[in-house]
């Protein structure tokens, strides 16, 4: 069986456009003045068609569309997109089709088209829950506006998931516990709950180097609200199941297992990557980051993927145990040392396990809370 | 042959940077020794690091031809010496194959501790010595100053010094007849059993071992067999030359000559300076006075930053071994570094030039160890054994008491720097021996431990004196101390590269310094680490080194895979660079910046 069956089968298209770049994002967004809609939509029922082929008789479990803004996507071309996967591949009974949205009034006016076009989960960018803090995070909804969408999703998705980012400039522990109070009650069964990260590149990233981004907590304090975190969310019922990821036992985002059980998946759109095994070797797809490079590879050949790569085992091994320590289910051990071809030390093992990072259960690692704060020195410990 | 009295034999003492090659040079040039177009400056110092350094590491030497304004034309041979105490032994053979010394002092500066020492040297072996004030034409310059300095602190009439300017080649022709006029001929006989001095010897690729001599008596020829008295080896001289300065055949040397002969020679460690050469037949009676084989005093360890770079190392040493008989090596493993060499040096400039080309001759990443001097163990069943290496400490049970290597140190500081001169020399132990005043520079004279001075004492004096000092040291002997071997244990194990030999009453100050030292280091690791300074089995310092608390990408999803990969690849082979040990990574540079002392 190949590798990737243990993690199902999803497909990400990227819609690259955003009203306005935030401060904060390193994503692959842009800001155009006018978009041709139907030259978008041409080229993914192209690269659809072109994907579909080589994944013949292939059940998808998830589509997502993400960005960018993709509730700047028409909802005919989000209709047009869904009417070509389903002629394409089988869908799985209880397939998952996300987009993600702002919560701007605009943007929830289009909810119920959206609906109607298939999507069955939104993924609401919130980020925070009173209007200073959005406005630092150069958002251009209101705490209000961001309910008021909320509530509009819940009657037309029956899944809801938003986004929120904590460890903000000048945030104290006790207005972060608040805030997540807050957002435990608007009965969500699901949330990503970010750190804020400074990223290279970004509008933050700059003032950062230059000293002029102030405010952040220090190691110890994001370290303390990271641990409270897990607490107070797995107390109402919503554990951890990724690091920055809650949900409600069965309401996991299905796409986003995909990654981190590390199965195979489809990337469309510029600057999208994929997994895709095919005759039994893994490849890395990726596609140009420029919207308009990437258009004109699919208009002009019929291709909208740069040359792609095999993955070597070891790599694959690599990919499977920083994505799999993500979850709280862990990594299947078996499995990774047979992509990886060489045991994982024991001793090594067993010290993690006494040092409170790890448990070991039926074959599986599972890092602990206190290791999951620490997750990159855990798996550049266990990278041979 | 050149007839005793048309010979002069001489040397140059100098301070670094007084211009001691520079005036070698002029008088090169000035006596046509060497084509204008071969000139480059500092013709003597041949390897890259004597020119950057400015310092003589090997002896060097010139055939002058000189045609004195009597009429008659001379033969100086100039020796270059090594202008710095790691080298005193050999310096004081070369001192011994010369009948003079020309005594170089800027004249804008004074005597340096460096020039003394030399400048005794040279009156211990008897010299004539000129003295010579150079950089006269520096407006800083003050002549009847630094006569009175040189009258002063070395005690040499000063009234006759010439004035010159190296650089311009003022006063170069005066200095060529004062060589003629003040030096002494060299004596010797002609008809007695050959007697020469082996000088230095080195390493030529297409010549094999270079060995320099000094005839003293009698005659050497190509051809003739010849024997080392120290080694009792014989070989047969397949060329003999002198050196202008490059070789040029010559058919024999006589009494006061001085050139250098080949003799199928592999090795320059089978080569002694010092050593006596004479005829395998016809031998004289007793071998020349003062001999003493090389005898390293500082130990490091060499270690390869890449473990796979070993065999490399092995390579390199015994290379560099071919042209260095007094640096020794044995092979060491460290549980902390693995495999290297435990080296043996003469003193800390000879330790860096070694490292230095080792690393650049041979493109090799080494971790250096802390220096340490040879320790006299004397054992409870009256065994004396030298320890090299804090790690090969035995058991205290049977150890009776240690003792230690002591240096007399003189050091010349302008006065405003006098305290903390003073501060540093108490600090590292030190007693005071002398205090004296040259105008407004203080000579001081200590008497301290080796130990104190190996690692970082040279660093620490430029730097509380802004560069001003001068520094100079003897071996004086050895002295009992109250001596013991702090162990530095991190995460509970003994590192022992880290270990060091201490005075017991610096013990806790030491020790509490390098736990804070290593805590900075040693980078946050997944659980915390006590970091402890012992001794025997008592803990006197403790750090410890708290777990890091978070290290977790927040984001990571489909996309994010390949350059995460990339980065997480990134930090492993990072890592890899990292020493284990025991479950704890310990960076190379933590080795020797652990033993810094900022005091």
């Amino acid at each position: 069986m190949d590798d990737w069956r243990h993690g199902g089968f999803g497909l990400y298209l990227h819609w690259p456009f955003c009203a306005a770049k935030c401060p904060y994002c390193d994503f692959n967004s842009h800001v155009a003045a006018e978009i041709d809609q139907s030259r978008w939509n041409r080229a993914y029922l192209s690269e659809i068609e072109r994907l579909g082929a080589e994944t013949k008789g292939r059940v998808l479990n998830s589509i997502f569309f993400g960005g960018g803004t993709p509730s700047l996507m028409a909802p005919e071309l989000v209709q047009a997109i869904l009417d070509k996967v389903r002629a394409t591949w089988t869908l799985a009974n209880d397939v998952e089709i996300t987009l993600e949205a702002n919560p701007t009034s605009i943007e929830s006016g289009r909810f119920r088209a959206y609906s109607e076009a298939g999507v069955n989960r939104i993924s609401m960018g919130m980020q925070a829950l009173n209007d200073a803090d959005l406005k630092r995070l150069g958002r251009m909804h209101s705490a209000a506006e961001g309910r008021a969408a909320f509530d509009i999703a819940r009657k037309h998705f029956d899944r809801v998931s938003f986004d929120l980012i904590y460890a903000r400039q000048d945030q104290s522990l006790n207005a972060w516990k608040a805030e997540l109070h807050e957002a435990l009650a608007m009965a969500v069964d699901h949330f990503s709950l970010y750190q804020l990260t400074i990223e290279d590149g970004t509008a933050f990233g700059l003032r950062h180097a230059a000293g002029k981004l102030h405010g952040l907590p220090d190691d110890a304090l994001a370290s303390d609200m990271y641990l409270i975190t897990q607490d107070i969310c797995s107390s109402h019922g919503l554990p951890a199941y990724e690091i920055s990821n809650h949900a409600r036992p069965g309401a996991e985002s299905r796409h986003n297992l995909v990654y981190w059980r590390y199965g195979d998946y489809l990337g469309i759109g510029p600057g999208a990557h994929g997994r895709l095994t095919l005759d039994g070797t893994r490849h890395a797809t990726d596609t140009p980051r420029a919207p308009e490079a990437w258009l004109r590879a699919v208009e002009a050949a019929g291709n909208g993927e740069l040359p792609r790569e095999a993955l070597p085992l070891s790599e694959q091994a690599t990919e499977y145990l920083l994505f799999s320590l993500r979850l709280s289910e862990g990594m299947d051990l078996a499995r990774y040392e047979a992509l990886s071809g060489q045991p994982v030390d024991r001793a090594k093992l067993r010290h993690l396990e006494e040092i409170g990072m790890i448990t070991l259960e039926q074959g599986r690692i599972c890092p602990t809370d206190a290791g999951r704060a620490v997750l990159n020195a855990l798996i550049v410990e266990l990278m041979p | 042959m050149t007839e005793l009295d048309h010979i002069r034999n001489f040397s140059i003492v100098a301070h670094i940077d007084h211009g001691k090659s520079t005036l070698a040079d002029r008088l090169i040039q000035l006596t046509g020794t060497v084509a204008e177009r071969d000139m480059k400056a500092q013709l003597l110092d041949s390897m890259d690091i004597e020119r950057e350094r400015g310092i003589t590491i090997k002896a060097n030497t010139v055939r002058i031809e000189y045609p004195a304004k009597d009429g008659q034309t001379y033969v100086l041979n100039l020796i270059d010496t090594p202008g710095h105490v790691d080298f005193a032994y050999e310096v004081s053979r070369s001192m011994q194959a010369v009948e003079g010394s020309l005594l170089v002092v800027d004249a804008s500066q004074g005597v340096e501790a460096q020039t003394l020492a030399n400048v005794y040297q040279a009156i211990d072996a008897g010299h004539e010595i000129v003295p010579v004030l150079n950089k006269i034409d520096l407006p800083a310059a003050d002549p009847e100053a630094v006569k009175a300095n040189i009258e002063d602190v070395i005690g040499i009439d000063a009234s006759d010094a010439i004035p010159i300017s190296a650089k311009s080649g003022l006063g170069i022709p005066e200095v060529l007849e004062a060589i003629v006029k003040r030096l002494p001929a060299p004596k010797g006989d002609r008809n007695a059993p050959l007697k020469a001095m082996l000088v230095d010897s080195w390493y030529d690729p297409y010549l094999g071992v270079v060995v320099m001599i000094r005839v003293m008596d009698g005659v050497i020829k190509k051809g003739d067999r010849i024997k080392m008295i120290q080694t009792g080896a014989l070989y047969g001289v397949d060329k003999l030359s002198v050196l202008k300065p490059q070789m040029v055949d010559i058919a024999e040397l006589g009494p006061g000559e001085i050139g250098v002969l080949t003799a199928s020679i592999k090795q320059v460690r089978d080569t002694r300076v010092g050593d006596t050469i004479t005829h395998e037949k016809k031998p004289c009676d007793k071998a020349l006075p003062g001999f003493k084989p090389a005898q390293p005093v500082v130990f490091c360890g060499l270690f390869p930053v890449d473990a796979n770079d070993f065999e490399d190392l092995r390579d390199a040493i015994e290379k560099l071994q071919l042209n260095d008989a007094s640096f020794s090596s044995e092979m060491e493993t460290s549980a902390a570094l693995g495999f290297g060499f435990r080296c043996g040096f003469l003193g800390l400039l000879h330790l860096e030039v070694i490292r230095d080309r080792l690393e650049r001759e041979y493109d090799l990443d080494l971790i250096t160890t802390a220096p340490s001097v040879v320790f006299k163990l004397h054992m409870k069943d009256g065994e004396v054994r030298d320890l090299h290496n804090p790690a090969d400490m035995p058991d205290l049970t049977y150890v009776d008491h240690i003792e230690e290597p002591r240096i007399k140190a003189t050091i010349m500081v302008p006065d405003d720097y006098l305290g903390d001169v003073l501060k540093l020399c108490q600090d590292r132990r030190g007693i005071q021996m002398d205090l004296t005043y040259a105008g407004s520079r203080a000579m001081v004279v200590y008497d301290l431990p080796l130990a104190e001075v190996v690692f970082d004492f040279y660093d620490r004096l430029k730097s509380v004196t802004k560069g001003y000092a001068s520094f100079d040291y003897q071996i004086t002997g050895y002295r009992e101390d109250h001596l013991v071997k702090m162990s530095i244990l991190v995460n509970d194990e003994p590192v022992d590269a880290l270990s060091i030999m201490v005075h017991r009453d610096r013990a806790e100050s030491r020790g509490r310094a390098m736990v804070e030292k290593l805590k900075d280091l040693i980078p946050r690791h997944m659980f915390k680490i006590p970091i402890q300074a012992a001794i025997g089995g008592r803990v006197i310092a403790r750090e410890t080194l708290s777990a890091m608390r978070k290290d977790v990408t927040a984001k990571c999803y489909g996309g994010d895979a390949t350059r995460k990969k990339k980065l997480l690849e990134k930090q492993k082979a990072g890592k890899k660079k990292m020493r284990q040990f025991g479950k704890v990574e310990i960076p190379q540079s933590a080795f020797i910046a652990a033993l810094k002392m900022d005091d």
